[in-house]
């Protein structure tokens, strides 16, 4: 993803013309690097081009791994490794063993899914960010350009950004 | 696109733009503390101390401390606990099921319930620790190999599946809390500077907010919030079974666990209610909390205090039709036994009171919704009294019958977790952002005064 280190920064003041933009932008041929929004705007990720999220599914596949670790622990300890012989009663039996076993599934999904997610998404306490505008976590809609990423030259996205409803265009560039 | 009706009220007011949020929300973070947080963090202290000192006597002489007796093996503690847990409920509540059931008006409230969620938690935790009697060797409820053979522990008990229940249901809260708080934590990085600006940045977790990190994350919100939903009907269900999987008449009662869940909504949301409506006007947030959310809140306080007093009814109408002599007796010895009084609060406090929410005007307003919902409060605590003191202190010998006086040990470490859940709370309401700033963004075009 990370290509070049000088971008056009686009800003925009309202969600649904950063909607649009997104739109216009791409049309006009133009590679887009990025959005970044103070908060979720419905829309955008089918716009920039993103598939739904397949954190969902490693979300299943954690909360099956806490079914199938607390069903075989309860099952080795009680019905294995120490029975108990309790009225005569089953040594495995399984209607009281749901409870914990439902517990572990949601304790692990939770878990898995979201360490998955700051994983794939980078999301740690160390380091610094990349914030292209700081009022893209506070009010401002932001559009990041990789210059070394498109054919045309910045004077021609500046004037396809503000056209496309940008109230300021800036330069960046990370160290 | 969000289409919304324009009969509904707006959950915005005040013509709030994007950067009034985040300059309402962050300057309660940034100032300093006023003299009213400095006096009520000071008083929360002091009884945090104070019970500090009864809890510490606890654990080192041991629960004879307590006011219990050979009869009345739990009083105090797990009427605390379940108190506790039930209050809790509400975070969970307002942040899973309001936005499974897309309800925007959740947007205002959630991170402060789901703040108390998880303080409550803790608090009662720490009456699960102290009635074991000796907490050094709480590590034997987890089924670690030991050198007794290894014997496991009981995986048929409720109190085990309890365990689980509480500590899942904990850390899943606070994930969930954390996630939402991380985008947030970003904004208020951005705006500091110095150390704060590398404390917020590392709670922060490099969020920058791009496209494709926000579809992540909602993504995960609502995989976080349908794994919640069920999670949080289990704990209460679970708690119930504590009771209801013995043979103790009054507590082996089928009805028990929707009854626990539909009380545990009821007193979290009135407890939510009591904080949200002084935080308000602490923080002039009423154009962020306004008096629809309050209704909001006061019809979930009606609907679920009506199921509670169906139960109520329910049980006392079982304990006739079963024809069991023992079942009757109790629920008679609970509303006309010694404890009568005990019983008569509870009635009053959660059935007949919160009827008066059927008013608009009770609904709407803030002095009558603050005294309501510290009766709700006082009466869901006299509520698990009634189920555990009653149902033990006249037991099946009429020789054994006794009566329950707590000590000032029993008093001590209940007051402890009220300052241990103030100073917290008090800490997150000074140095965490309150309202959840990016979600009340994302309502302000559709549910606020000007939208488009």
């Amino acid at each position: 993803m990370e290509k070049g280190n000088n971008f056009l920064v686009g800003i925009y003041d309202d969600e649904d013309v950063l909607l649009e933009a997104v739109g216009k932008v791409k049309k006009s041929g133009v590679k887009i690097h990025e959005c970044y929004t103070p908060f979720p705007v419905h829309g955008l990720d089918d716009a920039m081009g993103y598939h739904y999220s397949n954190l969902p599914i490693a979300g299943f596949l954690f909360g099956m791994t806490g079914t199938i670790c607390a069903l075989t622990m309860m099952i080795g300890m009680m019905g294995f490794d120490w029975p108990m012989d309790i009225g005569g009663r089953p040594y495995i039996p399984l209607p009281d063993f749901i409870p914990i076993t439902f517990e572990l599934t949601v304790l692990l999904c939770a878990l898995g899914m979201t360490g998955t997610f700051f994983v794939v998404s980078d999301l740690k306490p160390w380091g610094t960010p990349r914030m292209f505008d700081p009022r893209s976590v506070d009010h401002k809609f932001v559009m990041a350009i990789d210059l070394a990423a498109n054919k045309q030259d910045a004077a021609s996205i500046t004037s396809i950004l503000k056209n496309s409803g940008a109230t300021e265009v800036n330069k960046k560039s990370f160290e | 696109m969000h289409v919304t009706s324009s009969v509904r009220p707006p959950l915005v007011t005040g013509g709030k733009k994007y950067e009034d949020v985040t300059q309402d929300i962050c300057k309660q973070v940034e100032g300093a503390p006023s003299t009213a947080w400095k006096i009520a963090f000071t008083f929360s202290l002091v009884i945090l101390f104070y019970g500090g000192y009864c809890l510490w006597t606890t654990w080192y002489e041991g629960i004879g401390m307590w006011g219990l007796n050979k009869t009345i093996g739990w009083s105090w503690d797990i009427t605390n606990f379940v108190w506790w847990v039930g209050i809790g409920h509400a975070g969970t509540l307002i942040s899973a099921i309001l936005l499974l059931f897309r309800q925007k008006w959740r947007t205002s409230i959630n991170r402060a319930a789901e703040a108390m969620t998880i303080f409550a938690v803790l608090c009662a935790a720490t009456f699960i620790i102290a009635h074991m009697g000796r907490p050094w060797l709480g590590y034997w409820v987890l089924p670690l190999p030991n050198a007794f053979g290894s014997l496991w522990v009981n995986f048929n008990s409720a109190l085990m599946w309890d365990v689980f229940a509480i500590s899942t249901y904990f850390t899943v809260s606070l994930v969930f809390w954390y996630v939402g708080l991380i985008p947030d934590f970003a904004t208020i990085r951005e705006r500091a500077t110095g150390i704060r600006r590398k404390i917020y940045g590392a709670l922060s977790f490099n969020w920058d907010g791009s496209a494709k990190t926000w579809s992540r994350y909602e993504a995960v919100s609502l995989v976080l919030a349908g794994v919640s939903t069920p999670l949080v009907l289990s704990v209460h269900t679970i708690v119930s079974m504590d009771f209801a999987t013995s043979i103790i008449p009054g507590w082996h009662t089928t009805i028990f666990p929707p009854y626990f869940v539909a009380g545990a909504i009821f007193s979290g949301f009135a407890m939510v209610l009591t904080l949200m409506l002084v935080t308000r006007v602490l923080y002039n947030l009423e154009d962020y909390i306004t008096i629809e959310h309050i209704e909001s809140m006061n019809k979930v306080i009606l609907t679920t205090g009506s199921i509670v007093g169906v139960a109520y009814l329910t049980e006392f109408f079982i304990a006739w039709y079963s024809g069991v002599y023992y079942e009757a007796f109790a629920f008679q010895n609970r509303a006309f036994g010694p404890y009568w009084w005990a019983y008569a609060s509870m009635m009053t406090c959660n059935v007949i009171t919160p009827q008066l929410f059927w008013f608009r005007k009770v609904r709407r307003s803030l002095m009558w919704t603050f005294i309501l919902s510290i009766i709700v409060n006082i009466g869901m605590w006299f509520e698990r009294f009634v189920i555990i003191c009653t149902s033990l202190h006249r037991d099946f010998l009429p020789s054994s019958w006794a009566m329950f006086s707590p000590t000032m040990y029993d008093v001590g470490d209940y007051l402890f977790t009220f300052g241990f859940f103030f100073t917290c709370f008090l800490l997150f309401a000074k140095y965490f952002p309150v309202i959840n700033m990016a979600e009340v963004k994302a309502i302000i075009k559709s549910s606020s005064e000007h939208k488009k």
